[in-house]
């Protein structure tokens, strides 16, 4: 089948303008998106995931600004079936807010509690956004409400209808949001830390609920996630970002059977598995840079242990992994010029164990 | 393993009245012993009583009913002067958010030190110091960070911060509640590593009360699952992770997401749910599996548990 690209972004830079002078948030993130695939985006906290996915929704503080690059939607239109492509930076607010936003790409937000408004009650808020965007009736947009609950794994739906968000149980509250960005048919959603607030056990259902939909709905996620397990569980392929740019990408099997940026090295390493017995856990010394400075050279430089001279100078551009054709690394190791460095000893031992059980599942 | 434990609780039992007619039984019954220089894990889901038992114990609450014994001292009814002392200063709590649980108002020399003024441990100012500049240096800040404020530090740093105002009052037991789950995947790291360094120099016991299980099997030398206010399951954290018998313990172990794709995309999390169970906590008896290894059961849950042990993947 024909892979259909429905997102592409280009050479994103967005900055916000706070007191202690402009911060670049995101400098220069590319990628794409195609037709029921699941990309996840990870990173620390800063490293500009959450601003990357406003700015595709449209939503960025009135203190941000998009300085360059282009986000492009490509889509079908419902009734004539023409094709159509829209690049949103230069579109009007009105225009994202009518045409795009909750009606092409919708979001769930990770807390359940503050993007419900407690004092409506679910079947209201379920309602609203059909009747917004589709002018349905009120009795359509009701029977399609329920329907809707239902797809989510909500029983007794008529009588969930009239509950208040306090009513409900964090995963339940959840549920009802992606009712409710599922409601208009979109063909993006955007789940930024979906299961942060919730449970494990809960998590997992949630996690469950939201991959089947998409297959049955042959809708694109997009996840924003620090937890790598998470990750494992759901994505196709995988954007490591680190301050502001995206520092490694490729399939999920790429990311962690064959990593190749120190960076993503430390993530993988730093997180227990249940089998870790070390006596001490690997960690990432330092912390991540302060973006409000300008950055020269690689901004994981500092923190790398396997940093060139070159690294403190000249950002690396993208290199593409030899030998696979969706692996990119942005790190002056993978310069054919460059020293060979292996990944640390450790990781290596772990990688191979997590292959060997992969195997076995077979 | 046969010293004597520094806490004991005792069929602890915390209630909630929240109106005439109607109490919450948060905590319903529960008995755990920690021993020096171990770290007890305490995991369940939201609402199972967790961190509600770790409040009970350091006396954030009066406890409804059941015997707290801390090094020796009973300190679940009233406390006579000397055993109130012997918990203010012996027992120490780290608490999870640290944007939150530091003053902002107060330095840092004067928020790690306030333990030791209200004590009055010291014999002198420079002594005070003294001992506030070791406890930041014992966790990786620096000298210059005590005259600065909370707001100037990050997550990780502050959650330092909250450590050595533990630390300084060189206590037998830290109870950590959920001390790393707001920080960052790398940072957490750092801070466990600091937690285990801090255990090895010091003897130490934590009760380290958490949801994300695989940094509590890291971390842990025994665990404590709660459910519903009961403790389901206990045992060494090899025993919990390897064979579990309880069903809710299963199903916890089952949801953990493995960082590895290739058996993650496969993979179903169990279900579990109380009142379809058929179980019934109120009945059962912790039963002893080995020395170490106990379940929560009814004589015949038991055996339909043991017929099931081998059910996991």
């Amino acid at each position: 089948m024909e892979r259909e690209r429905i997102l592409k972004i280009r050479d994103l830079r967005i900055s916000f303008k706070t007191d202690a002078g402009t911060v670049q948030a995101i400098r220069g993130v590319d990628f794409d998106l195609y037709q029921g695939e699941t990309i996840a985006i990870v990173g620390e906290s800063g490293s500009g995931k959450s601003v990357t996915t406003k700015a595709i929704m449209g939503i960025l503080a009135s203190n941000g600004q998009i300085d360059s690059g282009s986000i492009e939607y490509v889509w079908h239109d419902e009734n004539t079936g023409e094709r159509q492509e829209r690049d949103i930076v230069k579109m009007s607010k009105d225009d994202i807010q009518k045409i795009i936003r909750g009606r092409k790409i919708a979001m769930v937000f990770q807390d359940p509690m503050t993007s419900l408004n407690p004092t409506m009650t679910i079947g209201k808020q379920i309602m609203e956004p059909m009747m917004y965007h589709y002018g349905k009736t009120k009795e359509e947009a009701y029977a399609r409400a329920i329907e809707l609950l239902q797809e989510v794994g909500i029983t007794d739906a008529q009588k969930r209808m009239k509950n208040y968000p306090h009513q409900l149980s964090g995963g339940m509250r959840q549920r009802v949001v992606i009712a409710i960005a599922l409601s208009c048919d979109p063909y993006v959603l955007i789940c930024d830390e979906p299961t942060t607030a919730l449970d494990v056990t809960i998590q997992a259902k949630i996690l469950e609920l939201i991959k089947e939909l998409q297959v049955k709905k042959n809708i694109s996620v997009i996840y924003i996630t620090h937890d790598l397990g998470v990750v494992a569980k759901v994505a196709d392929y995988v954007n490591v970002m680190y301050a502001g740019k995206i520092v490694e990408k490729g399939t999920i099997d790429d990311i962690f059977y064959d990593p190749r940026h120190p960076y993503t090295w430390g993530l993988l390493s730093s997180m227990p598995d249940l089998d870790t017995d070390d006596d001490e856990l690997y960690t990432i010394p330092g912390s991540p840079p302060n973006l409000a400075h300008e950055v020269t050279g690689d901004a994981f430089a500092p923190r790398n242990q396997f940093a060139l001279n070159i690294d403190l100078r000249v950002d690396p551009p993208m290199f593409d992994v030899p030998g696979s054709d969706s692996h990119q690394v942005a790190s002056w190791l993978m310069h054919e010029k460059a020293p060979k460095v292996d990944m640390p000893e450790s990781l290596k031992k772990r990688i191979l164990k997590m292959k060997k059980e992969g195997l076995k599942n077979e | 393993m046969n010293k004597e434990p520094i806490l004991v609780v005792k069929d602890l039992k915390q209630h909630f009245k929240v109106n005439r007619k109607f109490t919450v039984k948060a905590v319903d019954g529960i008995s755990f012993e920690i021993y020096p220089g171990e770290t007890y894990g305490l995991v369940g889901e939201s609402g199972s009583g967790k961190s509600t038992t770790g409040r009970s114990i350091i006396r954030l609450y009066e406890p409804t009913a059941g015997n707290i014994v801390f090094n020796g001292e009973d300190i679940s009814g009233k406390m006579s002067k000397k055993a109130l002392k012997n918990l203010r200063t012996n027992m120490q709590m780290i608490f999870q958010d640290p944007m939150a649980c530091l003053n902002p108002r107060k330095k840092v020399l004067d928020i790690i030190g306030e333990g030791l003024d209200i004590h009055k441990s010291y014999s002198s100012l420079e002594e005070r110091n003294e001992k506030i500049y070791e406890m930041l240096e014992l966790v990786g800040l620096s000298r210059e960070h005590a005259s600065r404020y909370p707001h100037q530090f990050s997550g990780g740093q502050r959650q330092r911060i909250g450590i050595a105002r533990a630390l300084v009052m060189n206590p037998d037991l830290i109870i950590a509640d959920e001390a790393i789950s707001a920080l960052d995947v790398s940072i957490q790291a750092q801070v466990v590593n600091l937690m285990k360094k801090i255990q090895k120099e010091t003897n130490i016991a934590y009760l380290f009360i958490a949801h994300d299980l695989s940094m509590v099997k890291y971390i842990s030398d025994r665990i404590g699952v709660l459910h519903l206010g009961h403790l389901v399951e206990t045992g060494t954290a090899e025993e919990i992770f390897n064979n579990p018998l309880h069903p809710y313990t299963k199903s916890l172990l089952s949801a953990i997401p493995h960082p590895n794709p290739q058996v993650e995309k496969t993979r179903k999390s169990l279900t579990y749910n109380y009142s379809e169970s058929g179980l019934d906590y109120e009945a059962g008896k912790q039963h002893k599996i080995t020395e170490t290894h106990y379940v929560l059961a009814t004589d015949d849950e038991l055996k339909d548990f043991l017929s099931h042990q081998n059910d996991m993947i």
